[in-house]
């Protein structure tokens, strides 16, 4: 207990001092993961039209090469993102593009430089999760929106993708919280985001394990809120489970898959004893009571 | 003599070595209904397919008002656009509501107006009999329902003909009535429509043509009331008998 204590006071002593610097630190982890993730799925979605675009046997042998070509670069771009760490791909293309153009090009900003890199990482990962996403559609949706005369492209943005992303709504969230925790890694290239806070402050006073702790909170806290919203946007995006009917006349009433007006009243017949009102209903409820030992539905 | 709107010429297909459609040539006047009648697995729906491009022909050609599809002379989705097509299994989106499902092609592919696109789109449910489902979703309402919307889809881009690929095969027998008399109203109307389908009753009103095929191959065509009455092959005798038992 005494050691617990000596952590709470620990911990307050390192807020009282650092506490700008950690929300500082919690701040950049959070805008580079968020920008980085959008981009990321900006970049997947546009590698999954790509790689999408049929070819028929009619085609000419100029556009079969090129969509050959296309296909063949977007593997690449994948392979070689998926299967190589973040922190050597930061060091890679932070010092490679100067070293590459002698100066001629290079990053004024480390902020720059995490966006893209995170970014292109993260394309790589969503390109295969869009893939995915599309080809758990039904082919049958591609089939009729081609046949009201859809191109590649408008049968992607209106029909597929909108059904594909919502499929991989959780593999976005995966990506998101992926990226809160691995742009740490982001501190090769000197970019000062929650962890790298850390690391500068336990070197100033060595208290790891206080400072840890407020790091593991502060991930915790930042995830398992964007754990919540994620749900809280998928729920939203399958919409509402009823419909309303636009009454036009009275016989639609009859037609079944419909929410009746009473549900919930006590006029609704799929409530406990139709017809009954509440005063009723409790007479009721007592005399089942009384008879079977218990009241239906209180199992 | 051409006044046809649709001509299928020579047209054969092939799946690897498995010929699944050999030489078939019928023609498609306007404001006929033709039915392609034969059993499962005759190439029937492929042949459908492949006359709205979404097969390609192995050889042959199919001539819409007298000019070729086939070949890149023609934009397919253009194409597309004035040949409807209604599914067996509906195809409708999934993530648009009823309404929006009739609206998106119009307004992406013939680029109407919003309003003048709804317009059109009611107009067509109302037909159908769906107009107080426009706000449900494809998953809210009942296999008949859905095709019924999927007909009203394909009407909204007011196509020159429609192509209805087994309608009612994927329905529940006390729904296949409802969208049959869509079916019938239409073919009233002087629609243009080339059916493949199981109910012969059907093609024997409605049909202006009728087209027997079995094993990928035209065996027979002809006006319903001799077809079905005085057919000339044995092949198409032995289908109608086996059909007339059930």
């Amino acid at each position: 207990m005494d050691s617990f204590s000596a952590l709470i006071t620990d911990i307050g002593d390192l807020l009282a001092v650092y506490w700008k610097t950690y929300l500082t630190g919690m701040g950049s982890t959070l805008l580079l993961a968020v920008v980085a993730t959008a981009i990321g799925c900006v970049i997947g979605l546009i590698c999954g039209i790509l790689n999408t675009i049929p070819y028929a046997p009619g085609d000419t042998s100029a556009k079969k090469f090129f969509l050959k070509l296309v296909r063949a670069v977007i593997r690449i771009y994948v392979e070689v993102f998926r299967g190589t760490p973040m922190v050597l791909q930061a060091v890679f293309i932070y010092y490679g593009v100067p070293y590459v153009t002698n100066n001629a090009m290079r990053f004024d900003s480390v902020w720059a430089a995490a966006i893209l890199i995170v970014s292109i990482n993260t394309g790589a990962y969503m390109a295969e999760s869009v893939r995915g996403g599309i080809i758990s559609i039904d082919p049958g949706q591609t089939e009729g929106a081609k046949a009201i005369g859809m191109n590649h492209f408008q049968t992607m943005t209106s029909v597929i993708l909108p059904q594909a992303i919502r499929n991989i709504m959780p593999q976005i969230g995966n990506n998101f919280i992926i990226n809160v925790k691995d742009t740490s890694v982001m501190f090769i290239i000197t970019f000062t985001e929650f962890f790298a806070v850390h690391r500068n402050i336990v070197g100033l006073n060595y208290m790891y394990f206080p400072s840890a702790t407020i790091e593991m909170i502060g991930y915790l806290a930042v995830t398992l809120t964007a754990s919540f919203l994620l749900r809280w946007v998928e729920r939203r995006m399958d919409g509402k489970s009823s419909y309303e009917l636009v009454q036009t006349d009275n016989l639609t009433m009859a037609a079944g898959t419909y929410s009746h007006p009473d549900r919930g009243t006590p006029f609704d017949e799929r409530s406990g004893e139709f017809g009954a009102t509440g005063e009723e209903r409790k007479r009721i409820k007592l005399g089942l009571k009384n008879r079977n030992g218990s009241a239906r539905g209180e199992r | 003599m051409s006044d046809a709107i649709l001509e299928v010429r020579h047209l054969s297909k092939s799946f690897g070595k498995n010929e699944v459609l050999r030489d078939i040539d019928f023609d498609v006047h306007p404001g006929d209904v033709t039915s392609i009648i034969g059993a499962s697995g005759s190439g029937k729906s492929t042949l459908l397919r492949c006359i709205n491009l979404l097969e390609t022909p192995t050889s042959g050609d199919v001539l819409f008002h007298g000019e070729s599809v086939i070949g890149g002379k023609v934009n397919p989705n253009k194409y597309r656009a004035k040949v409807g097509m209604v599914f067996q299994s509906f195809n409708l989106f999934d993530n648009m509501s009823v309404l929006k499902n009739c609206v998106v092609g119009q307004m992406k592919v013939l680029k109407r107006s919003k309003e003048e696109a709804e317009a059109n789109a009611m107009k067509y449910l109302e037909r159908v009999g769906m107009a107080p489902y426009i706000k449900a979703k494809p998953r809210q309402i009942s296999g008949g329902m859905k095709q019924r919307v999927a007909i009203a889809r394909a009407l909204a881009m007011d196509p020159e003909i429609l192509l209805f690929d087994e309608p009612t095969s994927a329905l529940d027998p006390e729904m296949v009535g409802e969208v049959l008399q869509v079916m019938r109203g239409l073919a009233a109307d002087g629609m243009t429509m080339l059916v493949v389908t199981h109910e012969m009753a059907f093609a024997r009103d409605v049909s202006a043509n009728v087209v027997f095929m079995k094993d990928g191959v035209i065996w027979e065509q002809g006006e319903p009331a001799r077809l079905f009455s005085a057919p000339e092959r044995q092949e198409t005798r032995d289908f109608l008998a086996r059909f007339m038992e059930r």
